[in-house]
């Protein structure tokens, strides 16, 4: 019989095509950025062929205070939001799968899903408008900065989190903690031998997400920083608003190569385990 | 009894924190958005106050009046949602037939496939929206192409163009279009098309009749995770779009840094997110007869 199923259709081909096409047009301005991020010109699109390739700017960026500020702030914002994200939302996975009160459930649910639809502006708003009341009325957080962008993020990275481990506990084997438990370990044990070992992948991308979200955001920042406090997006921002700058190309390089890598080695680790786990049982 | 104490709390802890940090705030968007601006800090009136000898509460709905009253809001909503609306649709055109090439893809490739898609979402979005900068402006790369190619003599005005928040947009949601289409398309019986193609059903009429059908909660899906969001947007139209073209986004943050003028910027945010959540019930209906239809 002829193979008339899949792979030799028009279809196939057509969508191949514009997966081609798809990925040039994702990548074509990434590479782009990057190829001119060498370039001496000021002139960020105009090659200067007579000094490029050249470090000029890469240098410029080591040099630069204000960014280099905005980047530590940034690094220490998002390090907090993920790992304040990672137990808030872990506590409300937990929560919506397994414990409590059917009530408090509901209603957690109902409100864990809401930043997820949100568009930035909103909840940015919102929030600002809180802290400005609060401090009105109690004198916390007194003034804004680094609190109240960490909290900001923290609210809105623990939703991504609670998706993130709700998936993975949805799929847990609990017959090994009920083996755990009538074995006669406490709880307290069975969560830290056990529970806690299975999740920490859940938890680990779940960590990183949060923290990819609050680095890369600059519209919920925009409105909760405060004047003191600049995060790295935010200088971007407002770099951009005055038009293209050679330095910024050198900082998204430097970006764009670091998140490639991270990314590269999770999948290939994640792969290779999925394949040494498989291996006795194919074999 | 040392189980529910905890799991008492494993409820407690979240619910707290969202009802501090997300009902509260939205209580009080309500509640500035029905006050008047007032020259003081924080710019608005208290919600009540003693005026001669008597109580009186200073909620109303007149700035939802002059939103409604003020053509320039309505504008800048239909502007924001048309936007939102063809970029959404661009996004499906080309996400569709990648999600579904992905999906067809052998099995070692796709994760590397899947992480070509993801990858430029990782990168900042601030950076993926400055490339597009560089590529549109009047001595960008395309404008310099396409003079060196010889198809046009001038350069042409792509930056700060309805267009380029369009270009905008499309780039920086197309990966919400792709991941929740291709998690539906990867899980597509492939029997059920085999079948169909035993019986003489063209390629059209198998894509047309099983193919898009079973994909419609992923295209759902796709549709709204970029819609919302991009209807929101404000950063993109700040930076690629027209000055006197206002989304919606960009005049409530106006409102709000520029005119300090809070109670008319909550109004605002209210009626964006009253619009939105239009689509999401929708999506919460269509879900609900799908899981009925399964049945």
């Amino acid at each position: 019989m002829s193979r008339r199923g899949y792979g030799s259709l028009a279809a196939g081909r057509f969508s191949r095509f514009m997966l081609v096409l798809g990925f040039l047009f994702l990548y074509l301005p990434i590479i782009s950025l990057i190829i001119f991020s060498f370039n001496y010109s000021r002139l960020v699109t105009v090659w200067d062929s007579a000094n490029s390739p050249s470090l000029r700017w890469y240098q410029e960026l080591l040099n630069n205070e204000a960014l280099l500020g905005a980047a530590w702030l940034s690094v220490q914002v998002a390090a907090l939001t993920a790992t304040l994200a990672v137990v808030l939302g872990t506590l409300a996975a937990f929560a919506l799968l397994r414990a409590g009160p059917l009530r408090s459930r509901a209603l957690l649910s109902a409100m864990i899903g809401a930043p997820l639809v949100m568009p930035e502006i909103i909840t940015g708003l919102s929030l600002l408008l809180l802290f400005v009341t609060l401090e009105q009325w109690l004198g916390w957080p007194a003034g804004r900065g680094m609190l109240t962008i960490v909290i900001a993020h923290a609210t809105l990275a623990m939703a991504y989190v609670a998706v993130v481990v709700q998936s993975r506990l949805a799929s847990f084997d609990r017959s090994l903690e009920e083996a755990a438990l009538d074995l006669g370990a406490t709880p307290t044990t069975v969560f830290w031998r056990i529970t806690l070992p299975l999740m920490w992948p859940a938890l680990l991308s779940g960590w990183l997400l949060a923290f990819t979200l609050s680095w890369d955001d600059v519209v919920i920042a925009q409105f909760v920083a405060g004047p003191n406090a600049s995060t790295l997006p935010m200088w971007v921002f407002s770099k951009l608003r005055l038009g293209v700058s050679p330095e910024i190309n050198a900082l998204a390089t430097l970006v764009i190569l670091f998140v490639a890598l991270v990314l590269g080695c999770g999948t290939w680790l994640s792969r290779r385990r999925e394949r040494q786990v498989q291996r006795p049982v194919s074999t | 009894m040392g189980r529910s104490r905890i799991s008492r709390w494993t409820v407690a802890i979240p619910l707290i924190w969202l009802l501090l940090f997300l009902a509260a705030p939205f209580v009080m968007v309500f509640l500035i958005s029905l006050s008047e601006v007032r020259l003081a800090m924080p710019p608005y009136a208290p919600f009540i106050e003693w005026v001669a000898d008597s109580w009186r509460w200073n909620l109303d709905a007149d700035n939802y009046l002059f939103i409604w009253q003020d053509g320039l809001y309505f504008e800048a909503f239909s502007y924001s949602l048309k936007v939102a609306a063809i970029a959404t649709l661009c996004c499906l055109l080309v996400g569709y037939p990648m999600a579904y090439a992905i999906a067809q893809a052998p099995e070692r490739w796709r994760s590397w496939l899947l992480l070509a898609i993801i990858l430029p979402f990782w990168t900042s979005f601030l950076l993926r929206v400055y490339a597009w900068i560089g590529l549109l402006k009047t001595d960008g790369l395309i404008n310099q192409a396409l003079l060196a190619l010889g198809v046009i003599t001038s350069p042409l005005q792509l930056l700060y163009t309805d267009f380029a928040v369009l270009i905008g947009i499309v780039y920086s949601y197309l990966p919400f279009m792709i991941l929740p289409l291709y998690a539906n398309l990867e899980r597509h019986d492939r029997l059920l098309l085999e079948a169909a193609a035993d019986l003489g059903a063209s390629t059209w009429t198998r894509f047309w009749r099983i193919t898009l059908p079973l994909s419609r909660p992923g295209v759902v899906a796709g549709c709204l995770l970029v819609f919302i969001p991009a209807a929101g947007e404000f950063v993109i139209p700040s930076l690629l779009g027209r000055s006197d073209q206002l989304m919606i986004g960009r005049v409530l943050a106006d409102e709000f840094f520029a005119n300090r003028d809070w109670p008319v910027a909550g109004a605002v945010a209210m009626i964006l997110l009253i619009v939105l959540l239009l689509p999401m019930v929708g999506f919460q209906k269509s879900i609900q007869r799908q899981s009925e239809d399964g049945v």
